[in-house]
């Protein structure tokens, strides 16, 4: 009887219960003092190039969660075969064949948006996003921080990204996922879209914003220059 | 006067960083000194003038619809164009590996200097960038490819020593605390795109 107990309770004990205090951190952290854009600086390149519209910035960052969940848990499972001299080619190759699988389905059913997105899903292969979190994380981590450090990770970089496209298109178009949201007669008041918002340049100075805000909230943040 | 075009366009309008936002990671996290930026900057041009044209040849030769008829008449409809990403990924990486090797054999000054760049490279999204915008622009011949390969390099170059510069300056101003380091860095970079923007519409 109290073999059994006992048994139970070695058995039971190395396993910490799937939603413990050190997962939720994994997941609540990245959304906002660890967040991959404004703090870890990385996937900077996509997240400003696709910005112009609330639904490209979903579907950007849609695939960027598929196709992080995806490799983080391939390469948590592999990470004691992959040798380390190899290591970067391995992950590149694990993450371009996930990357054709989300270009192949976007093109299928959303093609407008996938020709937007142009070179853009492309390159979430070199995402820094992505290979900093296999690096990082997935290397020496368990299936399951792994699958919740994606996640988290990619909800951090998803909101800032529809935050400042919902910005930019607010501003640059007067709509918000392409329905017109500012009415007509604001517009007969002399009130005009601003055109500087649509381009480039806006996208780097939405999320200097950001940081600011993020930092002035949070004074732990700020550099030492 | 075509190549001067593509090249003068590729470094100034169609910038990889300021009108595209490629290869910013490194951009933002190796631009704190004009050194650095220096030696970061010159692996790009080499690494994108060599990768460029290669992928070139291998898109018209082998992926393309149609791309294998010199092969074999009868694979003139075999379409590979859903493998580039990652053989251009393949070519990439492969390059700079062996890149780095040749340069350490025969160029021992050279690789002190960029050294610790050329690995970082092969993650550089400016690189598969340029190999996937040759794609979608479909040049003509691999000369003009290189001459778009090398003119991005050349671009890439200018916008991160330009930002370290402007970097190692701000250290001696009032930046309000939130904004230093990252967020100041950002807004910069915005302004030099609104500059870079001036450019738009020139031809040659």
């Amino acid at each position: 009887m109290s073999e059994t107990a006992e048994a139970t309770a070695v058995a039971k004990e190395p396993k910490e219960p799937l939603f413990s205090a050190k997962n939720r951190r994994l997941l609540s952290d990245p959304l906002n003092d660890d967040n991959p854009i404004t703090i870890q600086v990385l996937g900077i390149c996509s997240a400003l190039a696709i910005t112009v519209q609330v639904k490209q910035a979903v579907v950007m960052s849609l695939s960027v969660l598929v196709v992080m969940i995806g490799a983080n848990l391939i390469v948590s499972a592999l990470r004691n075969l992959i040798p380390s001299r190899v290591r970067i080619i391995v992950q590149l190759v694990i993450v371009a064949a996930l990357v054709i699988l989300v270009d192949q389905v976007l093109k299928a059913y959303v093609y407008d948006v996938s020709k937007q997105l142009s070179v853009f899903v492309g390159l979430i292969i070199t995402n820094c996003i992505i290979m900093g979190r296999l690096e990082a994380f997935a290397l020496g981590n368990k299936l399951w921080p792994s699958f919740l450090d994606a996640i988290g990770n990619a909800a951090g970089y998803g909101w800032i990204l529809i935050a400042v496209a919902f910005v930019r298109e607010l501003f640059g178009s007067g709509k918000v996922w392409g329905f017109q949201v500012i009415p007509d007669s604001f517009y007969d008041f002399g009130y005009y879209n601003n055109g500087l918002m649509i381009l480039p340049p806006m996208a780097l100075i939405t999320v200097g914003i950001i940081i600011w805000i993020q930092r002035s909230r949070n004074t732990k943040l700020i550099e030492e220059n | 006067m075509d190549y001067v075009n593509i090249f003068i366009k590729s470094i100034f309008i169609d910038n990889m960083v300021f009108a595209y936002f490629l290869g910013m990671c490194s951009y933002l996290a190796v631009s704190k000194t004009v050194k650095t930026g220096v030696g970061l900057g010159a692996a790009v041009i080499f690494v994108l003038g060599i990768t460029v044209p290669i992928n070139y040849l291998l898109e018209n030769y082998v992926l393309k619809e149609g791309a294998l008829a010199w092969l074999d008449p009868e694979f003139a409809e075999v379409d590979l164009s859903f493998l580039s990403f990652i053989m251009f990924i393949a070519v990439i990486a492969s390059m700079v590996q062996l890149v780095e090797m040749a340069v350490e054999k025969y160029a021992p000054a050279l690789y002190g200097a960029l050294g610790i760049f050329l690995p970082l490279i092969a993650v550089n999204c400016a690189i598969l960038g340029g190999s996937l915008f040759m794609q979608e622009r479909q040049y003509a011949n691999i000369a003009e490819a290189t001459v778009f390969g090398l003119g991005s390099g050349v671009g890439w170059f200018l916008a991160i020593v330009a930002i370290a510069a402007i970097r190692e300056k701000i250290r001696y101003s009032r930046v309000p605390a939130p904004l230093r380091g990252l967020g100041i860095t950002f807004i910069i970079t915005g302004l030099m795109g609104m500059a870079f923007m001036s450019f738009m519409g020139i031809e040659l």
